[in-house]
């Protein structure tokens, strides 16, 4: 957990100084309409990009009032979000299909 | 089936407005029945080959096919709005003595019909797109909850279209001479509100990257994931946390299509009336 922690820690420090565009996605699946992981930690007022592998047989969409991101992903496929510079706070996500269930948040530290 | 109910009414409230905008706007014009039922029949068909083609669209333009295709039908909507409002400024005037003078159907207002039927085209496109992903995932679970989830879906369809008829006879209890202006208004901020809509997805697609800071926080006072939230957004492009980049989107459309309405509205106002055409 840790090691995940600094390394996404450590990746966002690398898009820091890189274009959004090229910045190394953060790896999330979506499975039995579950994120994993749920918490996504990211780096404060930094782009980061979240690549989003939706391992369901249907298409689902991405969420988030928070981040203003809205993508759908279809099933068995994937797709990268791009999320903005955030300050520092929660944001929180979701399936929206699937919102019962569907249900993340992207730590901005 | 009341989260599915909930699910499809959100999505279908933005088309059920603006459908309910454009019928009102287009009260009196002979035939505008085809061009709304054309632009719904043509949205809803739209909106399930952009669903069946999810995954193709989004991989297209590196990624961003799904970001593009959104901005662009949005501008699209934008533009036809903007060109409706401007002819209508043009020749309100002319419409107004028409009206007057033979007290019969508008005739000059069918020429920006097609143009509002775009509008609705791209309203039920967008919105059904999703609806059409929604209820086919849960047609494709199987099992005995699905009938139930797709009557909370039939019923969330009705309730937009009751949304829609509301908009509409709520708009009609206007005066018919302010009608006009109400409806130019409440066009020019659904296109306002679409033009930061637009932004937001080129900003998601990489496309724009300056002013992406939020320039205020209303999601204490509203939370734009609400339904009024929801309906505020359609309408005056309601958003809870702005930043600048949408903020001078929404100005500048409002600012453009006024501007507009005026340069084309002034002549035909000065000058005595011409027989008609």
């Amino acid at each position: 957990m840790k090691n995940t922690t600094l390394s996404l820690l450590l990746l966002a420090a690398v898009s820091a100084s890189v274009p959004a565009l090229a910045a190394d996605p953060i790896k999330v699946t979506l499975q039995n309409h579950k994120f994993t992981p749920a918490e996504i930690r990211v780096k404060a007022n930094t782009p980061s990009v979240i690549a989003l592998t939706n391992k369901d047989a249907t298409a689902e969409e991405f969420d988030s009032t928070a981040l203003k991101v809205e993508k759908v992903v279809a099933g068995n496929s994937s797709g990268n979000i791009r999320i903005r510079a955030l300050a520092p706070g929660r944001y929180p996500f979701m399936g929206e299909y699937h919102a019962d269930t569907a249900q993340g948040v992207v730590v901005a530290e | 089936m009341l989260s599915a109910l909930l699910i499809v009414f959100r999505e279908v409230i933005e088309a059920g407005l603006i459908v309910g905008i454009v019928l009102a706007a287009t009260q009196g014009v002979p035939r505008r029945g085809q061009a709304v039922s054309g632009g719904v029949l043509a949205g809803v068909l739209g909106a399930c080959v952009v669903a069946a083609f999810a995954g193709e669209l989004a991989a297209l333009f590196q990624g961003n096919g799904q970001e593009l295709f959104n901005a662009s039908i949005l501008l699209l909507a934008v533009a036809m709005l903007t060109w409706h409002n401007v002819w209508m400024a043009s020749h309100g005037r002319e419409m107004a003595r028409e009206l007057k003078a033979a007290g019969h159907d508008v005739v000059t207002g069918k020429r920006t019909l097609a143009a509002l039927g775009v509008v609705v085209g791209v309203a039920v496109l967008r919105e059904g797109s999703e609806v059409v992903l929604f209820l086919y995932g849960i047609a494709a679970q199987g099992g005995t909850t699905s009938a139930g989830l797709l009557t909370g879906g039939a019923l969330g369809l009705a309730a937009g279209a009751a949304v829609s008829a509301l908009m509409y006879f709520g708009l009609l209890t206007i005066p018919a001479g302010r009608l006009f202006q109400v409806t130019s208004g409440l066009i020019t901020l659904l296109a306002a509100g679409m033009a930061a809509q637009a932004v937001l997805f080129l900003q998601n697609g990489g496309y724009i990257n300056v002013l992406g800071g939020t320039v205020w926080e209303t999601s204490w006072l509203l939370r734009e994931s609400s339904i009024p939230g929801r309906l505020l957004h359609t309408l005056i492009g309601y958003v809870e946390a702005p930043d600048g980049a949408q903020i001078l989107a929404y100005i500048v459309t409002i600012a453009t299509i006024l501007l507009l309405m005026r340069l084309v509205g002034k002549p035909v106002a000065r000058t005595r009336p011409q027989p008609a055409e």
